[in-house]
């Protein structure tokens, strides 16, 4: 067996990973390494012309619109980061901690239910909610508290953050909760007991044992929000677009494939820094607990 | 004239064979050339600490492992190409694998399935392996609703109804508290005696060893250290890491005074110079450059002021700590005398059964230690 | 004691607040629904179920409704396959590169979807195959596969490996002691990631937008009625059919999940996540 190099375990686990490895490969890699081709090559009219350039990635950090929309992008969704996570947080914590066993899973039950209906539809009915004549303003009017509809709530990046915070409450509740749920609730009676206040219990034995939930619901959280494209548009109404808008603006109506190919590319990169990051701090954190 | 248990199992044929059987993981070597003989109807057991290969091995004896080379025989024949399926063997796993979707009955009739008996057939079977367990109808119940002890008494009989040639128990009283552990190692021995098969055990377990088994292999990192019956093993120890595995052994310093091929002379730190026969020493110490005297703490005795004994010699001590369990008592002694071999002070322990009218010693207290030179292990 | 109830209620105050927000809009949705108004705004008009027939017979969308269901049922069974095959590989056997290869595969779920859209967009245009639903399915497989994964691991992760080798043991072949012991314990966990995989493709719009072609899928149609205010109150209608869909399925793959854990006598652990 030791003559062979892998041994039977490892050949069989191999031959049982090659369908979903190979099927990744061809669907996920392939493309992949073709934007990164892509990205380095000329853009020709409606064609991609085989020459090595470094002008698309010069094009996306000079270009002031670009620029401008990429931070827009990534102050967008570390806003809505932000807000989700903060909002998730005390929630997870009530259902962890103040919650009967026997009814957690009710709770979960609940939270998660949103999550399962139309995105598109939740999307346009936070329009409908914030909207010009919306619930809320025609609610507001309606009894007399303002005259006018509030404009600050629709088509800005208010709006934005405000539905993407809805879109993704449960990804940021749900690692929260568990790593709430693994805390040994003796810890925090050691911690009273030695004297600490509750709040600084709160804060010196019970956030620094959730950190890891809360930067699992950030990551999960930030990921898919830089790259939204459909709430931008919707709610957004398509004056505030954010980098996938750009992308698919680059790649399809204006067709310069090798510049969309740098843009998807750059997202990329911005969002593996930004993981990075976060793993690091997580690895910090854990180093600290042991 | 009957024959004893002794005489049956000498005259048996051999069961498993294992031939020089080698094992890796990579680079990592979990069997280091085992070679050993199971004979028909032994109740064998594999003892050693945890990472010292004996699960391994009885995982190739069941088939789960390929060796990397040697042979393994059972019955007489060789195994190589014979998968787990097929081997007439089963195995009790440590964590019983009772498949928690079934019922007692569908666990214990599992094997059956590729059975071409009749359905009525296979029920009596499945009644009568349930009934030799303890577990007379059972049958109906959830796998899943079950008690550790009723779980591993379904994998018994879920192993036996099958009959197999050799029973491999891996661990299986491990997950049991102490009282019901006690009872199933008596029950395993019961249903071995009646159901005679060859049964292998695997076990970290000295005690549960010594208890249960007619022969013992102590293995470290992938070898035999020996291989003998529960007494030889703990009377005659062939080197101190076996002598320090099963049960408690007190280890001296010693001096080889002189020595022939009958016996040796030896002085012992606080005992004294001793006449050891040679059946008493061992010399399977390689690794062990000191001369060392081991004895166990049950094989001397403290004598009161002025009591008299029947053993050979006697050695005065002073008593430095007191362990009280109820029915015994353990005594750490400082003997009189004991720095004078390399200059450093020893005490041994001493076990005392608490009968009637025998008080309890106090820390501090000066005292005798009887003792007879037989009871001594020297290793070299 | 009293710091600590204020406390306790001040908490649930808030989560019944947050409740409130997370149930806004779906609150919203049947009564815009079954308003008679065309407009979707404050105050309602009266009932009607107008919408409902309109949603009934309108052709594209039922054609929009066929094509997605195609590329759910497809995706989520491609996807579950391939999930048991890297869930068994992963938890059950060791072999070099393992890490690294289930890290790939599992890359789709930390990918922003527009770019796994677009790059393989950039290569089927290159290639040069027609988009149609069969591209959505490739899509879809490859996004719904790590949460099929994620789901299955933890159901054979939570099996004893022994439980298999007793079975060979006893005289199965592998095959048959992994489709009488094995399979039956996972089904759960098979269930689930079916289920979860078809409702992640069912709602997916932006795979489905690019690589979709002129074929029409559920979200796909949405997002191009929304911009006629004409038709939203028929979206509204056909968006509450959707709600009530999937609270069914939710209820109904609880009630499997929960009747699967009860015959193996496994713990009671959380939800459906």
């Amino acid at each position: 067996m030791a003559k062979s190099g892998l041994d039977a375990e490892a050949r069989q686990g191999l031959t049982l990973m090659a369908p979903p490895f190979l099927y990744a490969l061809v669907i996920l890699a392939a493309p992949l390494l073709t934007i990164l081709t892509y990205s380095f090559l000329k853009d020709g009219y409606l064609e991609v012309i085989r020459e090595f350039t470094l002008d698309n990635y010069l094009q996306v950090w000079a270009d002031p619109i670009v620029r401008k929309i990429m931070l827009r992008s990534l102050f967008v969704s570390a806003l809505v980061t932000l807000v989700t996570v903060a909002l998730a947080f005390p929630i997870a914590y009530y259902v962890s901690f103040m919650v009967r066993p026997e009814r957690k899973s009710m709770w979960l039950f609940l939270i998660t239910i949103p999550f399962w209906t139309s995105y598109l539809i939740r999307v346009f009915l936070w329009k409908v909610i914030l909207g010009y004549n919306g619930v809320i303003n025609s609610t507001l009017t309606g009894l007399g508290i303002i005259d006018e509809p509030l404009t600050f709530i629709l088509y800005n990046v208010n709006s934005i953050v405000l539905t993407l915070a809805h879109a993704y409450a449960p990804f940021a509740i749900l690692p929260i909760f568990v790593s709430l749920e693994k805390i040994d609730r003796s810890l925090l009676e050691a911690g009273r007991d030695l004297g600490e206040s509750r709040a600084m219990t709160f804060w010196r034995v019970t956030l620094p044992l959730a950190m890891p939930g809360v930067i699992a619901a950030t990551l999960i959280v930030f990921i898919p929000t830089i790259g939204d494209y459909v709430t931008p548009e919707l709610i957004g109404g398509g004056k505030i677009p954010m980098i996938a808008n750009l992308i698919q603006v680059q790649m399809l109506a204006l067709d310069n494939r090798p510049l969309g190919s740098a843009l998807a590319v750059t997202a990329m990169l911005i969002v593996a820094v930004v993981s990075l990051i976060f793993l690091f701090l997580n690895r910090r954190f854990l180093k600290v607990r042991q | 004239m009957t024959e004893t248990r002794h005489d049956v199992l000498d005259a048996a044929r051999p069961m498993i064979e294992c031939q020089d059987v080698q094992k890796y993981y990579g680079d990592y070597h979990a069997l280091r050339g085992i070679n050993l003989t199971i004979r028909e109807g032994e109740f064998f057991s594999l003892l050693g600490p945890s990472g010292c290969g004996k699960t391994t091995l009885l995982r190739t004896i069941a088939g789960f492992e390929d060796i990397s080379s040697g042979a393994v025989l059972i019955d007489g024949n060789r195994m190589e190409e014979v998968p787990a399926n097929k081997r007439p063997t089963n195995m009790v796993f440590q964590s019983y694998a009772i498949f928690p979707h079934l019922t007692v009955a569908q666990n214990v009739a599992f094997g059956l399935r590729r059975d071409p008996r009749g359905k009525d057939e296979k029920a009596r079977l499945v009644d009568e392996a349930l009934a030799m367990v303890g577990l007379k109808g059972y049958g109906a119940r959830a796998a899943h609703a079950l008690s550790g002890g009723q779980r591993q008494r379904v994998a018994l009989a879920r192993a036996l109804i099958l009959k197999p040639k050799v029973l491999l128990l891996d661990e299986p009283l491990s997950a049991l508290d102490r009282k019901m552990r006690e009872q199933m190692q008596v029950e395993l021995i019961k249903l071995q005696r009646q159901v005679g098969i060859t049964f292998v055990l695997v076990t970290h377990d000295q005690e549960e060893a010594l208890v249960m088994s007619d022969r013992i292999a102590v293995m470290f990192e992938g070898e035999i250290a020996q291989l003998d019956g529960p007494e030889a093993l703990y009377a005659r120890p062939v080197n101190r890491r076996v002598a320090d595995f099963i049960g408690v052994m007190n280890f001296l310093p010693a001096r080889i005074l002189s020595e022939n091929g009958e016996g040796a002379k030896v002085e012992i730190a606080g005992l004294g110079e001793v006449d050891l026969p040679a059946r008493q020493i061992s010399r399977a110490n390689a690794d062990d450059e000191v001369v060392i005297v081991g004895f166990r703490p049950e094989t001397m005795t403290l004598i009161g002021p002025g009591q008299p004994h029947t053993q050979p010699r006697e050695t005065g001590a002073t008593i430095d700590e007191v362990v009280y369990y109820g029915d015994m008592t353990y005594y750490d002694l400082r003997l009189d005398g004991s720095a004078r071999l390399d200059g450093g002070a020893r005490t041994v322990r001493i076990s005392m059964r608490n009968l009637f009218g025998r008080d309890v010693q106090d820390v501090g207290t000066r005292t005798r230690l009887a003792w007879s030179p037989g009871s001594l292990v020297l290793f070299r | 004691m009293k710091a600590g109830m204020f406390r306790g209620s001040g908490l649930r105050l808030y989560a019944l607040f947050y409740l409130l927000f997370l149930y806004a809009p779906i609150l919203l949705l049947p009564l815009f629904a079954f308003n008679s108004g065309t407009i979707i705004a404050f105050p309602l008009q009266g009932f009607t179920t107008d919408w409902f027939g309109q949603m009934w017979e309108n052709a594209t969308l039922r054609r929009a409704l066929g094509n997605s269901l195609t590329i759910a049922v497809s995706a989520s069974v491609l996807a579950t396959c391939f999930g048991i095959f890297a869930a068994r590989a992963s938890t059950r056997f060791s072999f070099p590169g393992k890490g690294g290869i289930m890290g790939f595969i599992m890359l789709p779920m930390v990918l922003p979807e527009i770019i796994v859209a677009m790059s393989l967009l950039v290569v089927l245009l290159g290639v040069g195959i027609e988009l149609s639903i069969l591209t959505v399915i490739f899509g879809h497989t490859l996004i719904c596969m790590p949460y099929a994964i994620a789901i299955l691991s933890t159901a054979f992760s939570s099996l004893d490996k022994s439980l298999e080798e007793a079975a060979y043991d006893l005289g199965e072949t592998k095959w048959s002691a992994f489709r009488l012991i094995t399979l039956p314990l996972v089904m759960p966990g098979i269930v689930s990631a079916l289920l979860i995989s078809f409702t992640i493709s069912l709602d997916e719009f932006i795979i489905a937008f690019f690589l979709a072609g002129s074929e029409p899928t559920l979200p796909t149609y949405i997002f191009s009625q929304l911009r006629f205010p004409k038709q939203i109150p028929m979206i509204m209608a056909l968006g509450t059919v959707l709600v009530a869909l999937s609270i069914c399925l939710l209820a109904i793959g609880e009630y499997f999940r929960r009747r699967g854990n009860a015959r193996i006598g496994g713990k009671e652990t959380g939800g459906f996540l």
